[in-house]
Order: C-alpha cells, then structure tokens, then sequence
C-alpha cells in the first residue's frame, strides 16, 4: 500500500516536473513576444538599476519609475509621486521598467533571461537530441551487427568516455576562431557537446541490443524479411526508450552547464547575444555582485531547470 | 589481476599520448599562433623574431619530434607564456588542484555519507528534510554554487572571494601559509562538494536502505545487538560497495567541476592554467594541460577501479570473461 503510494507521488513529481519544463521551453520559444525589451537595448543612464515593484493602480499593475540619483555609485531612487505602466502596455525611454534590474550595461535582465533562456535551452536542447540520435543510432549498429563494427565504434566510445570531458571541450571551441557569428557558434559548440555526448547514450543502448537482437519478436521480423534499418528503428530501438529517456535527463543540464561554462569564460556566445552563461560572465565580480544580486538571475534559471531534470531522473535510478 | 593492470595501464599510456599529440595539431592548426596572440604590439619583422626564438616557423613534424623526444625523458619544453618548464607548472598547478579535489571529496564524504546511513534507516519529517536537502544540493553545479558562495563571501566576508592565499610570491613562515590556506580553501571545496555530498547520500541512502532489510541484520537484532551499532557494524560494511563504485565516476565529475571553481574563484590550478595557456596559444603548455590532465583522470579512474576490484573480486573476473 504505502509503496504504491509513494509510487503514485513520484510519478506525480514526475509528470509536474516534466510539465514545468515543456513550458519552460514553451517560455524560451516566445520570447520575443513575452520579452518587453530588446536583449541588446541599453539604457545608459540605468546602469545596474535594481528590479522594480509593481503596485497596483486602479486596477492595472503600474511602477514607480527609478530615477538616478549617483551615477557612479549606481544609485537610484524611486519616485513614489510618479506612475508608469507595465513595459508590456506602453514604453517610455526615459522611464523604463526593469522586473528582475538591470545589468552593467543598463540592459532588462528580465528580457535577456527570456532571450538567454532561447539560446542556453535551446543549444541544449537540439545538442541533447543530436546526441542521443546518433548515439542511439550508433549503439543500435554496433549491438545488432556485431564484429569489427562493434569493436570499432565501442572503442571509440570507450575513448571519448574516459577523456576530459570539459578540457575537451573548451581545447576544441578554443583552438576555433574567437570572434564568429552567433550561428556559427550555436553549430560549432552542439557539433562540439554532440561529439562528447553521444558515447554515453550509445554504450547503454548496445548493451540493451546485443542482449536484445536474440529475442523472439527480433527473429520474427527477420524471417518477415524485414532489413537492417527496419528491425534497428522499428524494434530495437524503441525497446531501448527508458534508456534514452534516463541519458535525455542527464545529457539536458549537463550540456546547459557546459553552454554557461563555456560563454562564462569568454568561449562561447559573444557578448551582445544574450544566453545565462554570458550574462553570468558580467554577474562574476567580486565588488558588483555584491552589490547588484539580481545580476546573478541566470543562476537561479540554472538551477532551476537542473532541479527540475533532476525530479524527473531521479526516481528512475531506482529501478 | 596483473593482466588487467598491465592492460589498464597500457591503454592510459595510449591515452596520454594521443590526447597530448591531439591538443599539439589542434593548437596548431587553430588560427594565430603565441607570436601572433602575445606579440599584437610588434611589428612584422620583430614577430618573425619571435617565432624563430620559440621555433614556432618549424614544421608541425619537427615540432613533434622535438617535443616527443623531449618528453620520454620528462621534458616537456618550455612554457612560452611563463617562460619556465612546462613540468615544473604543471606539477605545481595539479598540486593545488588535487589539494582543492581532495579537499571537496574529505568534506562531500563526511557529510554525505552519514545523513544517507541516516536517512536510509530513518523515517518521518528529518528523513524528509535530509531527502529535499540533498536533491537540492544536486541540482547546484560547482559553477552556480561556486557564484553564489562568492556571493556570499563578498555580501559578508565570512571568508575570501578568491585565490588560494592573500600572500602570493611573499616568503611567509609555513605555519602561516597554511593558516592561509586555511582560510581560502573552504568556499572552492564547498562549492566543488555539494553535488557531490547530494549524490552519496542518495545512493548511501539507497544502498543501507536494501542492506538493512538482509536476513543477517534481522539476525544481530534478535542476538540483542542495539539498532545502532546494527546498522553500523552490520548493515553499514554491506551497503558500502556501490558507494565505493561511486567514487570511481566522481572523479570525472571533479575534473570538470574544479575547472569551473577554478575560473569563479581564481584558484590557480590545472584548469585554470590550460585556459591560460589557450588564450596565449602557449603550445606546449597546452599540450602538457592536456597530457595532465588525462594522466590524472586515467590514473584516478584506475585508483577507484583498484579499490573496488579489492573490495569486490568479481571487478576483475567479470572484467576477463
């Protein structure tokens, strides 16, 4: 009774978890329709403006507009006797509107958050399918047809495993030139997680093959004359779902934290381009961060999102 | 057994070898070289100076040769940014990295380790706590835990934002750098820990949880022994190999949790020498990071797989079969 119930309760995390993330990724994808501002609008004169509060004027939410009062110091005053609206309804250059602050260029940490959430998420995510892809399909090869293939490509994996993976990864998006297009880079560093990724995807999946291929249903479709492509896509593979499904919740956060490494020290996307690790990257300094916490929103966004895969890997290790 | 350690060992000197020789031609096939990167003040002529003193113009061959000759007899050139032997840095840097490793794992075992025996044979609000404690702490990566520990040491200077001393390049007696060291070691080893104390509590958690309900655990309890030291001295030694297994893969997770430290919090180590040395195009200092690092995470990896073989001989037969 009490372990059906537990049961129940995981499944339940689970599916909220799994919920919480396809919005999440819902969020990234409007984002320039939620973002009140562009990622890269600066204003000058609200450099490191902290977030503001609405209140509720009539009945719609309004803000006190900030208004500088040190410009060295960063400081700034809120002018109770005057009301703007949301940055949603109307905009006023002068008078902006800053949910979460801004940051050391007097940009809406608020919109880059949903412009970075578009590019962190969104390189993890295509780097995560690419990776389980062509690890699956890999590993699936390797398991079904044995020999010199299987050698061959378990070796490599083998190899990839045991590496560094991070120094790898920063040796070869370093050796790449610094300065490129925004599109470029997303290509180069998913080629880069998609090639350190997938042996973790295909060694499991060959194991589940090999042990697979000499089961019933595998030599049923043999004998139907069903070819190579069709037992591995049709068969084997979605036998192997739990599998992928585990690797999925592991490969997403780690390829969101290698993106946040990677930008943070200057490697990844250029600075104008808003992803959470270069916002990060002007967050970490000893005497602002102190100063400005709300700089350091895209941690709280890593977190969150990792937590969340974390709910939903969790309880499957179990099994 | 000695098979399998020649074999180990044989494939981590291949492993060194081709990552080192990987991160020479990589180094050189990227775009600007440490004349161009270093030398961006010097005209043309002194630029060409520069490469032929570094004997960067010679071919990619003659610089391999050069290096491969020099390291079979633990030469590994000169650094061309530090002007020192890449072997001294090196031993130097990994030192500090493996003292911060070391650090997290001492502090990521002494916590994890206890609140899993203890959550794994408790019940009620307290397992609850240490159960939402630890998947919290797996969800902060070193990179997220190490900026908001340096947030927080600079919100209320508990203890320094960074470095591994105040004194650097300072002759200062050996009982104050270590008092030093002291006092800069806790927020990188904390932030490197987390996760990883998270973890083991969840698998120690787990593993005593299955290892308490074994027939010979009932049995010490019906002979009279006291919960306690029933969980202790019998279900405890018998939960302990999947922890121990654990620490084999936590060695990869250190490696690339400590270079993420190690930018956040300065902390001059392995990692944060190797990205030094990419941004200079420091050839063989890249290289010998490279070289360095897969040593130490082969090594690592055959130090925990030793360990679990001693403590469970079905690692090396399973291994053979």
């Amino acid at each position: 009774m009490d372990r059906s119930a537990s049961h129940d309760q995981r499944s339940r995390v689970i599916r909220r978890a799994g919920l919480f993330l396809v919005a999440l990724f819902g969020v990234a994808l409007i984002a320039p329709i939620l973002a009140p501002y562009q990622p890269g609008e600066a204003f000058r004169d609200f450099i490191n403006a902290p977030p503001m509060r609405p209140h509720l004027s009539g009945l719609t939410p309004s803000f006190h507009p900030l208004v500088l009062a040190d410009r060295l110091e960063s400081r700034f005053e809120t002018d109770v006797t005057r009301s703007v609206p949301s940055p949603w309804v109307s905009q006023d250059a002068a008078t902006p509107v800053f949910l979460m602050g801004a940051d050391d260029f007097g940009r809406d940490i608020f919109s880059r958050l949903l412009y970075g959430a578009r590019t962190s998420l969104g390189l993890a995510l295509v780097a995560m399918l690419g990776a389980v892809a062509i690890g699956a399909t890999a590993g699936a090869w390797a398991g079904y047809q044995g020999g010199w293939m299987d050698d061959a490509i378990m070796r490599t994996a083998d190899f990839v495993l045991v590496l560094p993976v991070i120094y790898v990864v920063v040796v070869l998006r370093a050796v790449l030139p610094l300065v490129l297009p925004a599109s470029t880079v997303f290509l180069l560093v998913t080629g880069i997680f998609i090639l350190v990724g997938w042996p973790f995807v295909a060694k499991g999946v060959r194991a589940i093959v090999a042990g697979e291929r000499s089961r019933e249903y595998v030599q049923a479709a043999e004998s139907l004359g069903a070819g190579r492509w069709r037992i591995l896509m049709v068969h084997l593979i979605p036998a192997c779902g739990g599998h992928l499904l585990v690797q999925a919740t592991l490969l997403l956060p780690a390829f969101i934290l290698a993106e946040a490494t990677l930008s943070f020290i200057g490697l990844g996307f250029p600075d104008p381009i808003a992803s959470w690790g270069t916002m990060l990257s002007g967050a970490a300094n000893y005497n602002s961060v102190a100063r400005f916490p709300w700089t350091l929103a895209p941690a709280v966004a890593i977190f969150i999102v990792v937590l969340a895969t974390n709910l939903i890997a969790s309880p499957r290790e179990r099994h | 057994m000695g098979r399998y350690l020649a074999r180990r060992i044989a494939f981590a000197c291949v492993l060194v070898f081709v990552v080192s020789s990987a991160a020479l031609l990589l180094t050189r096939l990227a775009p600007g070289d440490f004349a161009a990167v270093e030398g961006f003040e010097l005209n043309s002529e002194q630029r060409e100076q520069l490469r032929a003193r570094y004997a960067l113009d010679q071919s990619f061959a003659t610089q391999y040769l050069s290096w491969l000759s020099g390291a079979v007899r633990f030469d590994f050139g000169q650094s061309l940014l530090y002007s020192r032997p890449v072997g001294e840095l090196i031993g130097e840097r990994a030192l500090n990295t493996a003292v911060l490793a070391t650090a997290a794992l001492l502090i990521a075992t002494l916590v994890g380790v206890p609140l899993g025996i203890y959550s794994g044979t408790t019940s009620g609000i307290a397992r609850a706590l240490v159960k939402s404690v630890s998947t919290i702490g797996l969800s902060i990566p070193p990179l997220i835990g190490s900026l908001l520990l340096v947030f927080i040491a600079a919100r209320t200077g508990w203890f320094p934002a960074g470095g591994m001393t105040s004194t650097a390049g300072v002759d200062v007696p050996w009982a104050q750098w270590v008092a030093d060291l002291a006092r800069h070691l806790p927020m990188p080893a904390l932030a490197l820990a987390i996760p990883l104390a998270a973890t083991l509590e969840k698998l120690q958690s787990e593993s005593i949880a299955s290892a308490s309900h074994e027939r010979f655990v009932t049995a010490s309890r019906a002979r009279g022994v006291t919960v306690s030291r029933s969980i202790l001295r019998h279900a405890w030694p018998a939960s302990l190999r999947p922890v121990l297994g654990l620490y084999g893969l936590m060695i990869g997770s250190l490696f690339s949790g400590s270079f993420a430290v190690e930018v956040v919090t300065s902390w001059p180590g392995l990692g944060r020498l190797m990205f030094d040395a990419l941004k200079a195009r420091d050839l063989f200092l890249v290289m010998g990071c490279a070289a360095a690092g897969a040593f130490f995470l082969a090594a690592g990896t055959l130090v925990a797989d030793l360990l679990l073989a001693w403590t469970d001989p079905r690692v090396t037969t399973r291994d053979r079969a």
